[in-house]
């Protein structure tokens, strides 16, 4: 039995396995999946000499614990957190070198909502269809990381870079800014749907998980009322349910969806997205 | 046909029907075989639409289609799936009523009409299925059921689907298959992708 474990002491409130995802299945039914703060799980493992696409650990808002059999160097980033080893404060952002048998705590989101721990070598899960994200709509990938869930590691590649680059970012913004593209069915909603959407007063709510962001405030309403057959949906389409409040679809968004998308945002501003609080004014503006 | 452009990365092509949308997916595959096409992460055909999603510069290929011509869908080269099929749903005699049959008839009736893969959707393998003749569609049930096992056969409007996986389900289940529709350690993983003919054959009582 190999020593080259982590092995999960506080899962904490959802902490999943996450790469950058199983793209190029959409045809299949397969969502794409991956970590939601991309730049983020790519930052960490710079950190520890990973690849970019090595997996991390995606933890959401409340943090985790693990404890590594053998020792590891970690790098904790993404949303800011007090870090420990064994009760002693570490650097956040920043390699660090966790002993054997030592607990490694990440702690709550001081700001933001998904902190990211990549381990020198990865974690090393055994992929589905070439990923080792867990996808929460389809169930894909490795299950979700329970307390006593032994997670194996790879072989570290190299020697950890010191610096990893620039940081990603520190933490959310104050006020989260989407640009979005009109369509591919604003015609659903008459000239007034994309005034409402753009109209700002939106905040993320609560509901909002890795499929998609939920909105509360200005709902759109619809001018048609026939069905829209189902058709092929992309990362950043916000989509508007029956209840008028625009979904902003993130990494486990479904392939095919039947109701209309009134925009997309554009995808460099998803990894804010996915760091959003419930509660942090969302304005849309239109590119360009 | 009309392209509408989604984000600033994919088009949405959306054909007459879903016949034309098999038939215009199906030239989208052959033109890429052909390396004809700039590439693109996915190709999703619906139910009357197929998106180009990571697509470098879709205004130009939204150029480039308008002047597309294509045929029908054509069968595709390779073999007709087969699934046999075990015709003792819960909800045979509901759909046997509302065809106006007798249930014994529904597996003739259903087992009789080529299918094709229209897309995939709803869960990974989960193949649309279009197929059967129009006067034969039938609404969903009124209350899903909370738990549908694998390798059920339903109907729901025009389409019929298999369930890979169990899982919540609101189709009206007329059979099942013992047959795997869906392994990730398989290659391909889903038996029944777009654009695949299937046939179901009917197994004893």
């Amino acid at each position: 039995m190999t020593d080259r474990v982590v092995v999960v002491v506080r899962a904490g409130p959802l902490t999943t396995v996450q790469d950058l995802g199983r793209p190029g299945r959409a045809h299949l039914g397969v969502p794409r999946s991956g970590a939601l703060d991309a730049p983020a799980a790519r930052w960490v493992n710079r950190l520890v000499g990973n690849a970019e696409g090595a997996a991390v650990l995606e933890t959401t808002v409340g943090g985790c614990a693990v404890r590594p059999r053998r020792a590891v160097t970690v790098a904790v980033g993404g949303a800011p957190c007090a870090v420990r080893v064994d009760g002693r404060p570490v650097a956040w952002g920043a390699p660090v070198r966790v002993p054997a048998g030592a607990v490694l705590d990440i702690g709550r989101a001081v700001r933001g909502v998904r902190t990211y721990a990549a381990f020198a070598g990865g974690i090393a899960v055994e992929p589905v269809l070439g990923s080792r994200s867990t996808d929460l709509l389809s169930g894909l990938g490795p299950p979700v990381p329970a307390d006593g869930t032994e997670l194996p590691l790879g072989v570290p590649a190299g020697p950890p870079s010191v610096t990893g680059g620039v940081m990603p970012w520190a933490g959310p913004p104050a006020e989260l800014v989407l640009r979005v593209r009109p369509g591919p069915r604003d015609d659903w909603f008459g000239p007034d749907g994309l005034r409402v959407l753009l109209s700002g007063g939106h905040r993320v709510a609560a509901a909002s998980n890795r499929i998609g962001m939920r909105t509360e405030g200005p709902v759109l309403r619809r001018t048609r009322s026939e069905e829209l057959p189902s058709e092929g949906m992309v990362l950043g389409a916000v989509q508007v349910p029956p209840d008028g409040r625009p979904v902003v679809f993130l990494a486990d968004h479904p392939t095919t969806g039947g109701y209309p998308v009134v925009a997309v945002v554009d995808v460099r501003a998803l990894p804010a997205a996915a760091q959003a609080v419930p509660g942090t004014p969302v304005r849309f503006v239109m590119a360009r | 046909m009309r392209v509408l452009p989604v984000g600033d990365r994919a088009l949405l092509v959306e054909l007459a029907d879903g016949e034309e949308a098999g038939a215009f997916h199906a030239e989208v595959l052959r033109r890429r075989a052909a390396g004809a096409l700039p590439p693109v992460t996915e190709i999703v055909p619906a139910a009357r639409t197929v998106l180009l999603d990571g697509v470098a510069d879709p205004g130009r290929l939204a150029a480039e289609l308008a002047g597309w011509t294509f045929g029908p869908a054509g069968a595709r080269a390779e073999a007709v799936v087969e699934v046999p099929v075990r015709y003792d749903g819960p909800d045979l005699p509901r759909v046997a009523a509302l065809w106006g049959v007798a249930e014994e008839e529904v597996a003739a009736i259903h087992s009789a009409a080529g299918f094709r893969v229209a897309f995939c959707g709803f869960a990974p393998g989960f193949g649309y299925l279009t197929g059967l003749p129009e006067r034969y569609a039938v609404p969903r049930r009124a209350t899903p059921r909370t738990s549908v096992p694998a390798g059920a056969l339903g109907l729901a409007g025009p389409y019929t689907g298999v369930y890979p996986r169990s899982s919540p389900g609101g189709w009206q289940l007329i059979g099942r298959t013992e047959l795997t529709l869906w392994d990730p350690g398989r290659d391909p993983a889903a038996l029944l992708s777009p654009g695949a003919r299937v046939r179901f054959v009917p197994e004893g009582p």
